[in-house]
């Protein structure tokens, strides 16, 4: 070591130096928040690894763990069904989303059209509108036209969001004409340019409205539990009220298929959480 | 190769026009630069010929065919923007090869045009980096790479080299300048800078307000610009303009009359000693000077008027002392101080 790193070593102040009130109380009441935040996750894992007599024994390591109650949850093919359900229908809705709303957006940020500002605050506006208020009527629409327990039924109502379409607009006005002019002189139509150019430069904005979609969808509760009856259609959280209603509350049950069901959040997280951190970000920024 | 055709063109936003009904023919493998002030109309211009905005009123040819109607991709052109537009998502060689996304020629040809335009650009090194990679020189020089690529009748770029350092934007300039005489393609090319067109131009079009106010190779319009805008907008420093009138044949600026005298800083030269019959003197106060190196601009003051005049390297003037400039009767340009049209030099 240098005597001059040594000397820097010296000047830098001790950690106890740094620790001024006003970040001690930052520091803690992140902690508190923290704890609030993951304990409850912790008790479901640990609910899920005890058997039913111990599921009122509230320490956090089980006694005796057990993995008795993974098996017999996988075991039965509801849960399974349950699963792809909620798989198809998280996914097929994002997807949806991702295609119409910056299909929208884009087409509402990027051309001038007669009429455009109207469309837009006509979109805008069932923001205001609270879901309960929306369910009748999607419900009679579904009866109409014969969508009652199906997946189409489970998933119509959210192909396509204000916010989608508000989030992608706004995101869409910040990329330069440039981009879509030089593409529209190299010969490519509209569509392509929409697709091969806008597109891919909105890219954070993508990713953070399709990791909302599919966590809101994955987690939805009220629409399917309305739409479905038949319990081959449930998604999972609806799956999993069942172990309540027909077995006579089984926490050990519920808490493991909901430990299962945080699996492909955990995955999505995973792979995209600078995405995630980028997203609400930009969301916050811009939506 | 083609010529580019304007026939009394006319751009109007509702119920503002902002080009009136000009007129210009760009011939075939011409080097033409517009030029002018911002909102003068000039990327409004080249836009309508790139197809980009409509046209409300006269006609676009392009190699003698109208193309009013046409759309962009129709037109056999290729356009380099101020941004460069290349796209982020895209290598090197994926941003120039996408000025052939949709041609129907085969893989094989479009990989050797792509090699061919990263060879002759510098790029074949970076072909397979990403934007962010390169320079801002580098960047524009994809841009016009994917134009190349094309093999259009005409290029238009649109103040291409505004985004760039001053060093870097010399350079391009000669780059640009070569590749033109290496390919032969007509180009038009916009920019408010008028060093850019007065280095790289066959010829410039000035422009302001809409109008073409004169069309010329540079030094005709450097040395016989039509009006005072033209005079001092094309010319650094901008030329001295000052009020006068005239005596017995010789220049008297003396704030009278119905003349406008304007005198190049170039030729308005700080010196001791008599100055000839017919010559122009003007004393007045050093207000700043500037040593360029071979020469120094010297600011000075002609009662409430600041004129800027030549004086050699190293005879740099004190600031706050008196001097006087000498310039010679032919350099002397005549406006009228009405219409502030040109009313040429006596030579």
């Amino acid at each position: 070591m240098t005597a001059a790193t040594a000397t820097a070593r010296e000047a830098r102040p001790l950690p106890m130096a740094r620790l001024r009130p006003g970040r001690i109380v930052t520091w803690t009441v992140l902690f508190i928040g923290g704890v609030l935040m993951v304990t409850p996750l912790l008790f479901m894992f640990s609910t899920s690894l005890k058997d039913a007599g111990q599921i009122y024994d509230l320490r956090l390591i089980p006694k005796e763990p057990t993995l008795a109650n993974y098996f017999e949850v996988l075991g039965d093919g509801r849960f399974l069904r349950w699963f792809l359900n909620s798989s198809l229908v998280a996914i097929a809705v994002t997807l949806s989303n991702v295609f119409f709303d910056s299909l929208v957006g884009y087409t509402l940020a990027k051309f001038r059209f007669r009429g455009r500002q109207f469309i837009f605050l006509a979109i805008l506006s069932t923001l205001m509108i609270p879901t309960e208020m929306l369910v009748i009527p999607w419900y009679l629409m579904s009866a109409n036209f014969g969508w009652l327990d199906t997946y189409w039924g489970i998933m119509f109502p959210g192909m396509m969001t204000a916010f989608g379409t508000f989030l992608m607009k706004q995101f869409f006005e910040t990329v330069p004409d440039d981009f879509l002019e030089a593409a529209r002189i190299d010969g490519l139509n509209e569509f392509a340019i929409w697709w091969r150019v806008a597109m891919p430069l909105v890219t954070p904005a993508l990713s953070a409205l399709a990791i909302f979609t599919f966590l809101g969808n994955w987690t939805a509760f009220f629409w399917p539990l309305i739409v479905t009856t038949s319990s081959e259609l449930y998604t999972l959280p609806i799956g999993l009220t069942s172990f309540a209603v027909e077995q006579a509350i089984r926490w050990e049950m519920i808490m493991t298929g909901a430990a299962l069901a945080t699996i492909p959040t955990l995955i999505v997280f995973l792979l995209l959480q600078r995405y995630i951190v980028r997203g609400v970000m930009l969301a916050g920024l811009k939506g | 190769m083609a010529t580019i055709t304007l026939d009394k063109l006319v751009k109007s936003y509702g119920k503002a026009r902002v080009i009136h009904g000009i007129d210009l023919e760009v011939r075939d493998g011409e080097f033409v630069v517009f030029v002018g002030p911002s909102g003068c109309g000039k990327s409004t211009t080249l836009r309508m010929i790139a197809g980009l905005e409509e046209v409300s009123g006269g006609e676009i040819r392009i190699g003698g065919n109208v193309v009013n109607e046409l759309d962009p991709k129709s037109r056999n052109i290729a356009m380099v923007f101020q941004n460069y537009a290349i796209y982020p998502h895209m290598t090197v060689r994926q941003n120039i090869a996408f000025g052939l996304y949709t041609t129907k020629l085969d893989k094989q040809e479009k990989n050797r045009r792509v090699e061919d335009a990263g060879r002759i650009l510098g790029l074949t090194p970076y072909l397979d980096r990403r934007p962010a990679a390169l320079s801002g020189g580098q960047r524009q020089r994809v841009a016009i790479g994917r134009a190349m690529v094309r093999e259009p009748a005409a290029f238009l770029f649109d103040e291409p080299l505004s985004n760039l350092d001053a060093q870097l934007r010399a350079q391009m300039r000669i780059e640009i300048k070569a590749l033109h005489h290496r390919l032969g393609t007509t180009i038009a090319y916009v920019t408010h800078d008028q060093v850019e067109a007065m280095t790289m131009a066959d010829r410039i079009v000035v422009m302001r307000d809409g109008h073409i106010l004169q069309s010329g190779p540079p030094m005709e319009i450097y040395d016989d610009p039509v009006d005072v805008f033209t005079a001092r907008f094309i010319g650094t420093p901008s030329m001295n303009i000052l009020p006068g009138r005239e005596a017995d044949g010789r220049a008297v600026a003396d704030g009278d009359g119905r003349l406008l005298f304007g005198i190049r800083p170039q030729d308005l030269l700080v010196r001791d000693g008599a100055a000839a019959a017919d010559a122009l003197e003007l004393t007045g106060t050093v207000t700043a000077v500037e040593p360029l190196g071979p020469e120094t601009l010297v600011h000075f003051d002609v009662a409430g008027q600041q004129v800027i005049a030549t004086a050699p390297a190293r005879a740099v003037p004190e600031v706050g002392s008196r001097v006087s400039a000498q310039a010679a009767r032919s350099e002397i340009h005549r406006f009228d101080r009405e219409t502030e049209r040109s009313l040429g030099r006596r030579r």
